[in-house]
């Protein structure tokens, strides 16, 4: 059993609900690195959900997560509040993001996806790295994060769907302006970009990696496949990169965009959909 | 070999529940022995001068020896007599491949059988009656605190067969064990991989609180090699560390299609269902999806589990039975206990042998739809003694298939290997000991079970978990 320490609402819009919590793991916060995650049961008769890393503080023995209500684990989950326990947690899972000197790197979230690409986008700020960050929401109230990011970066940019806020469109578009030469906004560095990072829905990563590739730019992504024991045991996170069965779990969870095989990841994550409706509908959550 | 003895009794048929009624649930199968039923099996038994049952068990118990005292309704002293070679008799009485192992060497079974024959003594019904009548008295065995040993402290990781054996075994000689476990729950294949037709959980966490009991503290949620490492470990001052991780990793067939959806890994299948009660969905919430037509690929007991679990969610859905067993060889070379595959055709399961899945095929859903196979013929015989089954030209067919199992084997799990580069591990990434003593590439760090040997039973774990207890035992004394 794990201590809430605390909890935030960070959007609250019917059927998009994003929360943030604090719980206490001291032994996760301990070792935890940007990248990794952790799997968490609610309650005793739960599943067992991957969830990013989002900041972990050795002093308070805390790590933070956040994540936007969808199955019903998310529902229960959003449910419960400070002082309450969660039935377990375990990590830091998966490998931590390689942080170094990149020199110009570009940060992409879109959705809920903003809130993993912040400890990433902070240790690479902290590495010395020429920070942009592009961030995506479908309207202003849905984007968080969006101080926090804003103050780890050198560029940043904002982009919604209906053009409630930043510029009207997607994530893609400021990142192909970035990319193609001589319409790169910031024009006093003409050096590359070393890699670009990118949290988000699958057909954003998808598209922001058809984008990269084009330009030639190394690209990750953290991918969001479904998981059971997290810990390399059962394979039902198994996705193919560059045409090889890897596990998101214990090989990932970030792989080289360009060499994953998005339509099989989409498929394979809607394979309990009408379950977890049905389960929703029977909480009436 | 010895001349094969005539049998002047028949042997003691086990009692279970009614096939019809079993495979619409969870419970137990096997109800076991009562105490007339373990009286009139002991007494079949020959108490061979030369009692060659034992040299057939993994861990050599005394076999002749505690039916003896059976015969004498002695059950304390039956149970103190197997407690000498095996901690856990009430689980090994259950999960022990016996017609392989000491029912397979008694002298009832005749000459060149591949296993036991039906009139070997049934040992292993015997072992349940006298763990489960221990388990129901109170018998423990006396625990002996060495002096010498009150200070230590020893760390095991993973809570299986291995590492609650060697905790059991160190706790009681007066050492402070610490057991962590990555997981959830403790018990590690026991929970997660045995169904609870097989093995019922009450047993299991008997044996965990025993565990307890003899002072070892079980930590759930630690994966050492990421949580923590074998040098933090080091460093918090364990005086030892014993690996139990087992072969967690399962291994998929490499044919085209296999990363469809509902193509599970038997390890996938077996833990949704048993760890997170899938089968009690939606009360629990982990799902698993049943479908019309599930196929399990495999001939090993993980394959009869995974079949004999789908075969009951199938029934508990209300959707008529069709679950089947795709083997590459023929029955007689399955590596499955007898006993379970008897069970899994009582229960419905059917057989399909001699095929060779080649490839998976999908809907535009990405869903698993047909299994196209080879059929096979029996070659030569391979390394492991069994004819090679050898895929005929042409033969290709294609079967319907909306849920596939591949229960195709196991191989060590990477995470602490790939943490702890100084551990030696050989071609397969199973860790290397020294075998008197299970010592791994770094010095008082010792392994057992599935990780050293790849995968094998519940009892030949145990047997490497004592050895390793021994010797550390002998290295914290100083006696080395």
């Amino acid at each position: 059993m794990n201590k809430i320490l605390s909890k935030t609402i960070l959007t609250d819009i019917p059927g998009a609900k994003v929360t943030g919590m604090s719980i206490e793991a001291p032994e996760i916060a301990r070792s935890a690195c940007p990248g990794q995650f952790v799997a968490i049961m609610a309650s005793e008769k739960g599943e067992r959900i991957p969830l990013t890393i989002v900041g972990s503080c050795q002093k308070t023995g805390a790590v933070s997560i956040i994540f936007q209500e969808a199955g019903l684990t998310t529902k229960l989950l959003g449910r419960m509040n400070a002082g309450e326990s969660v039935y377990s947690i375990v990590g830091p899972l998966g490998h931590p993001t390689e942080i170094r000197q990149y020199g110009r790197v570009i940060i992409v979230g879109g959705g809920v996806g903003i809130a993993e690409i912040l400890p990433v986008a902070a240790a690479l700020k902290t590495a010395g790295n020429h920070v942009t960050t592009i961030l995506g929401s479908r309207t202003r109230d849905l984007l968080i994060l969006e101080k926090e990011l804003k103050s780890v970066s050198d560029d940043f940019y904002v982009t919604t769907d209906d053009g409630s806020y930043g510029t009207k469109g997607f994530v893609t578009d400021i990142l192909n302006r970035l990319l193609t030469n001589g319409q790169r906004p910031t024009t006093n560095d003409e050096r590359g970009y070393g890699l670009v990072y990118a949290v988000g829905p699958i057909p954003m990563m998808k598209a922001v990696s058809k984008v990269t590739s084009v330009a030639g730019v190394r690209t990750l992504v953290s991918l969001n496949a479904l998981m059971v024991d997290a810990t390399g045991m059962c394979g039902c996170c198994r996705v193919t990169i560059a045409g090889e069965v890897k596990f998101s779990c214990v090989d990932g969870p970030e792989f080289d965009a360009s060499s994953v095989d998005w339509d099989e990841l989409a498929k394979r994550n809607n394979v309990y959909s009408e379950k977890e409706k049905h389960i929703c509908n029977l909480s009436k959550l | 070999m010895q001349p094969v003895k005539t049998v002047k009794k028949e042997p003691v048929k086990v009692r279970e529940t009614a096939h019809g009624e079993r495979s619409k649930t969870f419970e137990e199968v096997v109800l076991g022995y009562n105490e007339p039923e373990a009286l009139a099996e002991a007494a079949r038994c020959l108490q061979c001068k030369n009692p060659v049952c034992s040299r057939g068990c993994p861990v050599g118990i005394d076999i002749k020896s505690f039916i003896s005292s059976i015969n004498n309704r002695d059950y304390r002293g039956a149970y103190l007599k197997i407690r000498e070679k095996n901690d856990f008799p009430s689980i090994c009485g259950r999960v022990c491949p016996a017609e392989y192992q000491c029912r397979k060497a008694c002298v009832f079974t005749k000459k060149n059988e591949p296993f036991a024959s039906d009139n070997a003594i049934n040992i292993h019904f015997l072992e349940r009656f006298v763990g489960d009548y221990g388990m129901d008295n109170g018998c423990s065995i006396p625990v002996k605190k060495d002096p010498k040993l009150s200070g230590f402290k020893v760390a095991v990781v993973g809570s299986g067969p291995a590492g609650i054996c060697f905790a059991g075994e160190l706790a009681r000689a007066g050492v402070k064990v610490v057991v962590f476990e990555s997981l959830h729950k403790t018990g590690g294949v026991l929970r997660y991989g045995i169904p609870p037709f097989r093995l019922p959980r009450n047993i299991l966490d008997f044996e965990i609180d025993c565990l307890k009991t003899a002072g070892a503290e079980l930590v759930p949620n630690v994966i050492i090699g990421k949580s923590k490492t074998i040098g933090d470990l080091k460093k918090e001052g364990y005086d030892g560390i014993f690996l139990g991780l087992g072969a967690g990793c399962p291994s998929f067939l490499g044919i085209p299609g296999e990363n469809l959806c509902n193509v599970y890994s038997a390890n996938e299948f077996l833990t949704r269902v048993n760890l997170m009660s899938a089968y009690k969905f939606p009360e629990f919430h982990t799902p698993v999806n049943i479908g019309k037509r599930m196929v399990v690929i495999g001939g090993g007991n993980t394959a009869m589990d995974a079949a004999r679990s789908a075969l009951r969610l199938q029934k508990m859905a209300g959707i008529p039975a069709d679950t089947t067993v795709f083997y590459r060889r023929t029955e007689l070379e399955m590596p499955a206990r007898r006993l379970e595959i008897g069970h899994a055709k009582e229960e419905g399961v059917k057989f399909k042998f001699l095929v060779q899945p080649v490839a998976f095929t999908g809907d535009d859903k990405g869903l698993v739809k047909k299994l196209g196979c080879l059929e096979c013929g029996l070659g030569e015989p391979d390394s492991s003694g069994r004819r090679r089954p050898v895929p005929v030209e042409g033969s290709e067919f294609e079967s319907d298939c909306d849920i596939a199992i591949i229960a195709t084997g196991l191989k060590a799990n990477q995470v602490l290997i790939n943490a702890t580069p100084e551990l030696k591990t050989d071609k397969y990434g199973d860790v290397i000991v020294d075998k008197e003593t299970m010592e791994t590439s770094i010095g008082g760090v010792y392994a057992g079970g599935d990780i050293v040997g790849g995968e094998g039973t519940v009892i030949e774990a145990m047997g490497m978990a004592k050895r390793a207890a021994k010797a550390m035992l002998k290295r914290l004394k100083k006696e080395e």
